[in-house]
């Protein structure tokens, strides 16, 4: 058997209070195409992050070999001097320069300081050539569209003598025609004998052009499977990767659903940059009175596109669609509009968008609705206080006071200081942009007690979450979203992770 | 500071101190700038004609910091004050003298044109995003042009006796012409009496509410030193020939600003934006207009401060107003406001003025020249931030 050129064996990496790799094994062969598959948060990320260095030798256990010899990679310089290029799903290209001057962007083509202008277009030139580009190399990126950029970081990988290409999600943004080209440059590179990690969600990819696969769950390799030998199967992927029994519990409730809250119809949204990026296409969904519901997809299929569109155009532009509440359509474009109309938006990124963190938890509580504890005004002191401290023990927020800055408080404290903030607007429908991230079980346990309640008073809730278990004990129907578009609805009964992924991957 | 207080109290108040290290050092700093130079200049820093002097010269500084310190709250900066007071002034003097028109209705006519100057910036920032660096480095140049245009590059004046009023007024005695003046002391100690009633008013308001509490020996002193130093300099002023106009003013202006960034939905929306402009947006915050606004009180109070300089010199000079800009931002920065936005407060702007108008005023009466006294406040202004930066990052 030929020697693996990357062998990864028993890598463990503990962030504080979560084991993100468990004893993981990766083995790489020279020349293969390999897939890896996994849920979000399975650790796919994490384990390439490793490899490349960017989490450093000493900050995980297990051992990397790689082409025969043990590595112990301080940085990301040290695996690409060894010939393992990482492109991650976010290009990191910088769009004012021009192709030739990213290609060579810290390894530029210079003696003593000096460029070499027409080494570095030749150059330029050759590699473009070689991943199926013709632009001239003094085109400025941003003048290309997504699926080229993907092909110039290629080039770039390739201008460094790469021996083990790593691509996360190359085909997530590109259109139909442009993935098929990448694939086929990864062929190409097969037969050259530059081996490939590839990691992607599309069976129908993995299939086309994939050696083997391993599968990820939670940290840790469920199996590898090689394609030579067996046909791959679909379910047994998906099986692989969902296969989990429901760890975590969620507190029961009694479903009393309503009449229709809100409706959203016909919506599309482009993106605010690419003009010609459609990211929402004409989405339509309901909620009841009491009643939860999720909206399960893969990151970048579009989820808080969608939700911040909805609440005051606060994502994209051409947005085109009608909001009704209640039956009556009304005017979600600006967000005191949407927060009028009775919408309410937690977002995903609580730290960016959601609080004001060198504020205290009374000033982030009252921040959406201050005029409930003012007069002409002027805030009284008192009234915003009490109200601070009303949702301080009712959501039990855990603090020595309200007068803490929510910069000091743990993350499912921060959350709540957020719902306390929409709870004080008193919204109709509440969209929950994975209201659980990165918060601790116990805290996730409260959260869906709180979420649970909020849907007994009569509201409406949306709930966005890439946790597929967390929706079905959850919601009592599921809307399944993939690239920008609605692919299927579950209701409770007949919604399991299977039928969830298997949408996912075939839609 | 602390070696007097009881055994057990020490821990907290030492704790308590280092905490607040930032906002008792600038008062502190003042403190001993002001004896610094008292000391050096053989008391003529503290005689009543300099105090008098000291507050003509940075009211309008001051007043200035007071647009700032919201602006810079609110996460900008604005290069144009100083040639907008320039333009300002130089605007009031044609009014006046070539065209003769009543003082009471060019004072208002300057004010509004000093807020339209502020919303013409201000839309260019709040509305199409375009740096306030650039908008306003851009109406600095313009409004300076503008100066020079107006007054032919000559200087005009003088004012008539009622415009001058706004700066080298002084307030009447009711208690009869003879020295001291017992309205500017009588004035100063109600003040001093009321900020002592506030802070503990204010103190006993934070108790019940369970915030984190001074201890009483860092309150006390801290407001026996503030109401103290506030009774003995309008004994001072009374000595001489009362409290100037422009003090009411800035006292006013002050309170005002105060109130505003403490305790009304708009001062307290402003912080929100400086300290997190995208959730503060998605908080249904009207982000845009808020931003537009602080600039539109720049420009008046800028055109405030521009009519008040004029009304000092008696006259509108092509020059009125060059670098104020750097006093007024600097002032604001040693105050500690944040380069970032979200936090500063306006009395640390209105101490942060302090110091550098002492600074100004001390070494000009030891006779230091104009070379050294900007490095010396340049350095003063670098050790401010750099303090700032490093007590953050103390805390993590």
């Amino acid at each position: 058997m030929t020697t693996p050129i990357l062998e990864m064996r028993g890598i463990t990496k503990t962030f504080p209070g979560v084991k993100a790799l468990d004893n993981v094994n990766l083995t790489v062969l020279p020349g293969e195409i390999h897939a890896i598959c996994g849920e979000n948060g399975a650790g796919k990320s994490t384990l390439m992050k490793v490899l490349s260095g960017v989490y450093p030798h000493g900050s995980y256990e297990g051992e990397i070999f790689y082409e025969g010899e043990a590595m112990a990679f301080r940085g990301i310089a040290e695996s690409e001097a060894r010939g393992i290029i990482i492109i991650h799903q976010e290009l990191a290209l910088v769009p004012l320069l021009s192709i030739a001057e990213n290609i060579f962007l810290g390894n530029e083509n210079a003696s003593g300081g000096v460029i070499n202008w027409p080494e570095t277009y030749t150059r330029t030139t050759a590699l473009l050539r070689k991943v199926g580009l013709t632009e001239a190399p003094t085109t400025p990126v941003d003048k290309l569209g997504v699926g080229k950029q993907q092909l110039v970081e290629i080039a770039k990988a390739l201008s460094k003598e790469v021996r083990l290409l790593i691509l996360d999600e190359p085909t997530a943004s590109l259109q139909e025609n442009d993935s098929q080209k990448l694939l086929d440059l990864l062929i190409e590179f097969r037969a050259q004998g530059i081996a490939c990690i590839l990691i992607s969600h599309k069976l129908n990819e993995i299939r086309h052009v994939a050696d083997r696969v391993t599968v990820i769950r939670d940290g840790a390799t469920v199996s590898t499977i090689d394609c030579k030998a067996e046909e791959i199967s679909e379910a047994r992927i998906i099986r692989d990767m969902v296969g989990r029994d429901m760890a975590s519990r969620y507190p029961a409730r009694d479903v009393a659903i309503g009449e229709v809250l809100m409706e959203v119809e016909g919506w599309n949204v482009w993106h605010p940059e690419h003009a010609e990026r459609q990211m929402i296409r004409n989405v339509s969904l309901n909620v009841r009175a009491g009643e939860v519901v999720g909206i399960a997809g893969l990151m970048g299929s579009g989820r808080t596109e969608l939700a911040m569109s909805i609440f005051g155009k606060s994502y994209g532009r051409n947005i085109s669609g009608e909001v009704r509440l209640r039956g009556q359509p009304v005017d979600t474009g600006t967000v005191p509009a949407a927060i009028a109309a009775g919408l309410a938006y937690v977002t995903e990124d609580r730290k960016g968008l959601g609080l004001v963190l060198p504020e205290t938890i009374l000033r982030n509580t009252t921040l959406s609705a201050m005029q409930k504890v003012s007069s002409y005004g002027v805030v009284d002191p008192g009234a915003e206080r009490k109200v601070a401290e009303g949702y301080r023990a009712a959501l039990k927020i855990r603090t020595p006071g309200v007068f803490q800055k929510v910069m000091n408080l743990s993350g499912g404290n921060q959350q709540k200081v957020v719902l306390s903030k929409w709870l004080f607007t008193d919204p109709a429908v509440l969209i929950l942009d994975e209201p659980t991230r990165g918060i601790d079980v116990g805290a996730k346990f409260e959260i869906y007690g709180i979420i649970n309640d909020l849907a007994a008073q009569g509201r409406g809730v949306i709930m966005i979450s890439s946790e597929m278990p967390e929706l079905l004990g959850m919601c009592d129907r599921i809307y399944v979203m993939n690239e920008g578009a609605f692919v299927g609805e579950l209701a409770k009964g007949e919604a399991s992770q299977e039928k969830i992924m298997s949408m996912i991957v075939k839609g | 500071m602390a070696q007097t207080t009881a055994e057990g109290e020490r821990p907290a108040l030492g704790h308590y101190l280092k905490n607040h290290l930032r906002e008792y050092g600038i008062l502190i700093a003042l403190v001993v700038i002001m004896v610094f130079f008292q000391v050096m200049t053989d008391g003529t820093l503290m005689k009543p004609v300099n105090l008098t002097n000291l507050f003509l010269q940075n009211s309008y500084i001051i007043i200035m910091a007071l647009g700032m310190l919201l602006v810079i709250v609110a996460g900008h900066i604005d290069l144009s004050v100083g040639s907008v007071a320039g333009f300002i002034g130089a605007l009031a003097a044609v009014m006046i003298v070539n065209w003769g028109l009543p003082t009471v209705v060019v004072i208002v006519a300057c004010l509004i044109v000093g807020t339209v100057i502020g919303a013409a910036q201000g839309y260019w920032i709040a509305y199409w995003r375009i740096p306030s660096f650039i908008v306003t480095l851009a109406g600095m140049l313009v409004f300076r042009g503008l100066t020079l245009w107006l007054l032919n590059g000559q200087s005009v004046g003088p004012f008539p006796k009622g415009f001058q009023l706004l700066s080298t007024g002084f307030v009447p005695d009711l208690f009869g012409p003879d020295k001291p003046n017992i309205t500017a002391f009588v004035l100063g100690l109600a003040a001093a009496t009321a900020i002592v009633i506030f802070a503990f008013r204010a103190r006993a308001r934070q108790q019940r509410y369970g915030i984190e509490d001074e201890p009483f020996v860092a309150f006390a002193v801290r407001n026996g030193v503030i109401a103290l130093a506030l009774a003995y300099i309008s004994w001072l002023l009374a000595t001489y020939r009362g409290l100037p106009n422009v003090l009411i003013t800035m006292a006013v202006l002050i309170s005002a600003y105060t109130f505003l960034t403490t305790s009304t939905t708009l001062g307290r929306r402003i912080y929100a934006i400086g300290g997190n402009e995208k959730a503060a947006k998605l908080s249904g915050i009207r982000t845009e207009w808020l931003t537009f606004l602080t600039f539109c009180n720049m420009g008046m109070l800028a055109a405030l401060a521009g009519l008040i300089f004029a009304a000092r010199l008696n006259t509108a000079t092509p020059k009125a107003g060059v670098s104020f800009e750097l006093d007024v931002i600097a002032a604001v920065f040693i105050g500690g406001a944040s380069m970032s936005g979200g936090s500063g407060k306006i009395v640390g702007a209105v101490i942060g003025a302090f110091i550098m108008g002492v600074m100004n005023n001390g070494m000009s009466i030891l006779g230091v020249g104009i070379d050294y006294q900007q490095v010396i406040k340049g350095l003063v202004l670098l050790a401010a931030v750099i303090f700032d930066v490093y007590n953050k990052s103390k805390q993590g």
